[in-house]
């Protein structure tokens, strides 16, 4: 415990105050909007790991990472053959989430190796290009062996938590209450990994790789490996997170791993400040938050002001998000909450 | 032997579509070194805007069919090369400055809502593209072509030469080589580049819309989701050839249609039916992740050790 004296005590009450509030946030928001909003959270929990994952690759590593998704989607597919009746397998999550953050680790690793020498927009190709064969060989892979069941995806995967709905104070409790402390522990967990790894050795030759590859390289830091182990890091984050959405969603189809979630997780990344936990965090819940809500208000606003719905929410919510894109590259390219480091995006 | 010849040609059309939609990638990046994201969506728009444009002509003008299509692909060109001249002005202009980072997540950001325009302007289905071009088939070669395939290839053909000879020819293109060479040192010597680059998007963006029109026309219809597919594989074609290099990018475009059009033709062959043809689009992210990690500077390229 003397770890803790070193700590100022208004961080302390910072980091209570923080937990408290989460631990609670559940309970309200099902009273007041029902549990289909409690489901958001969730989301919004599995998200905010996903972009700490990413974090790693694009904040700390500099390697700008647009086929993140992949590793997501191979942590679920390891979870859904390795929990389903596809296969017949009903192993414990015990041991398929490690398996599938050792299977996306490995993966990341066999992305990482050939893009070594490459940087910047080229690198981001690339890896979009291998994010796009991930999914593609998903979707193609149930001939000749069926392997990924094709287009239509996994059914039927044991959930990671089951419970029987009761009452609790006139709230109906069911399992997405259970999913969010859950998710919210393993956040929790996964934001002091990224902390601890942040102060680490390993945390400032990836920040020093950065900021300058070359006078890192002087320095005698094994840019190789370091690389290598960023990307590992981060895809085996995404491996475990796409693990818990196959047991959370109980169903997998590579629908769910598109570009535009690479897109949608890098952003999160970027608009909340890239390089900053807090800020991570904070870009995952607006990210995941406010679609939800406009989709639930755009068509009875709509209906209340032009008397029909003109535009389908889904549009109108993903040419807004286009546009927050660019109005924040514009306007406050370090992202709302940024790292008091000097990030790459606020230099030449 | 005649799958063979069949093959070659629906390659060879295939990457004359892709090289007309590469060169617009290639020329901004030679000049301002961006990967333009949104150029696939401009080549969406051109199709929409021309098949929306077409059916308008057709059925409440009633003109006549050849007069209807030249007034589409007049319509949707210059609507293309003013959108193009204005996503730089607000989107990459600001930025120019600024970290690649940056220019890439507005170009991304650009993509989507130019996709999500489309969507909320002509739904989220397809637009048939009308049957006005006469569908009877010739021979040549042993291969069987349709009169549009056949447009497809002459238009691009001209379209090229056009455009070599503005670049090598015209003083606008003495300016966009020399602001491609060296930006500031083009300025001094009285270029405007600010004038050139957008030059350069509204001739990029030209180029776009016609092969989006030449890919509704070949394939009857025209969506909005049609562009991120075709832009990635242009730009794969682009990288193949060697970005920034326009010959480069027409050798690319042709040598992916090939390598798709024979790879989706005999994979199934080839594997006894294990793979079949619905891997075609792999084609292009492999040759495209293979040339990056092999030899980055494309073929035609010159050799840069690492670009940051």
């Amino acid at each position: 415990m003397s770890a803790l004296k070193n700590i100022p005590s208004r961080v302390l009450f910072g980091y209570a105050t923080a937990i408290v509030a989460a631990a609670i946030l559940p309970l309200l928001t099902g009273a007041a909007f029902g549990n289909s909003w409690v489901r958001v959270l969730d989301f919004t929990l599995l998200y905010a790991m996903l972009a700490l994952g990413l974090n790693i690759v694009v904040g700390y590593a500099g390697l700008l990472d647009l086929g993140y998704i992949a590793f997501y989607a191979i942590g679920a597919y390891v979870y859904a053959w390795l929990a389903s009746p596809h296969f017949g397998l009903h192993l414990s999550p015990f041991i398929i989430l490690p398996t599938g953050a050792l299977v996306a680790g490995l993966f990341g690793v066999i992305l990482g190796a050939p893009t070594l020498r490459l940087r910047g927009d080229y690198l981001a190709i690339v890896t979009l290009g291998f994010g796009e064969i991930v999914r593609l060989f998903l979707n193609n892979l149930d001939r000749p062996v069926n392997i990924t069941n094709g287009p239509q995806g996994i059914n039927l995967i044991d959930p990671l938590i089951s419970i029987t709905p009761f009452s609790f104070y006139g709230l109906r409790v069911t399992s997405v209450y259970c999913y969010y402390y859950l998710f919210l522990v393993l956040c929790a967990a996964v934001v002091f990994c990224c902390i601890r790894l942040q102060d680490s050795r390993i945390g400032r030759a990836w920040m020093a790789i950065r900021e300058d590859e070359m006078a890192a390289k002087a320095c005698g830091i094994n840019t190789r490996n370091i690389k290598l182990l960023a990307f590992a890091m981060g895809a085996s984050f995404g491996g475990v997170s796409g693990g818990l959405f196959a047991g959370f969603q109980g169903f997998v189809s590579p629908e769910s791993f598109v570009l535009l979630e690479s897109v949608m997780v890098l952003c999160m990344v970027v608009l909340g400040g890239m390089g900053n936990i807090a800020g991570v965090l904070l870009g995952a819940a607006l990210l995941t938050i406010t679609p939800e809500y406009l989709r639930a208000i755009a068509t009875p606003v709509q209906m209340k002001v032009f008397g029909r719905a003109l535009v389908d929410p889904e549009n109108l919510r993903m040419l807004l998000f286009g546009i927050a894109l660019i109005a924040t590259m514009l306007f406050r390219p370090q992202g709302l909450w940024p790292s008091r480091q000097q990030l790459p995006a606020t230099k030449k | 032997m005649e799958m063979l010849a069949q093959q070659i040609a629906n390659g060879l059309i295939l990457g004359s579509v892709y090289a007309l939609i590469a060169l617009g990638y290639t020329m901004v990046y030679g000049i301002l070194g961006l990967i333009n994201f949104a150029h696939g969506e401009i080549t969406m728009m051109g199709a929409m805007i021309a098949v929306a444009a077409l059916n308008i002509f057709l059925h409440v003008l009633h003109l006549p069919p050849l007069l209807a299509l030249s007034a589409a692909i007049c319509i949707a060109i210059p609507c293309c090369m003013l959108l193009g001249v204005t996503i730089e002005r607000i989107a990459y202009r600001p930025l120019r400055h600024a970290p690649k980072l940056a220019s890439l997540i507005t170009a991304i950001g650009v993509s989507i809502v130019l996709q999500n325009v489309a969507m909320m302007v002509w739904g989220r289905g397809y637009q048939r593209f009308p049957d006005i071009i006469p569908a009877e088939n010739v021979s040549a070669f042993g291969a069987t072509l349709t009169p549009v395939k056949i447009a497809i290839v002459l238009l691009s053909a001209c379209t090229l030469l056009g455009l070599w000879l503005l670049v090598n020819r015209t003083r606008l293109g003495r300016a966009m080589r020399a602001t491609a060479q060296n930006p500031e040192a083009a300025q001094l010597m009285g270029v405007a580049i600010d004038k050139v680059i957008a030059a350069t998007f509204a001739i990029g963006s030209a180029l776009g819309a016609l092969a989006g029109i030449m890919v509704a026309a070949n394939y009857g219809q025209a969506d909005p989701y049609m562009g991120f597919l075709l832009g990635l594989k242009a730009f794969s074609a682009a990288v193949l050839g060697g970005i920034g290099n326009l010959a480069g990018a027409v050798i690319g475009g042709l040598l992916l249609g090939l390598i798709e059009s024979l790879g989706a033709g005999y994979l199934g062959t080839a594997t006894h039916g294990v793979f079949g043809s619905n891997y075609q689009d792999i084609f292009a992210f492999m040759v495209l992740v293979a040339v990056l990690v092999l030899r980055p500077s494309g073929l035609l390229g010159e050799h840069t050790a690492e670009r940051a």
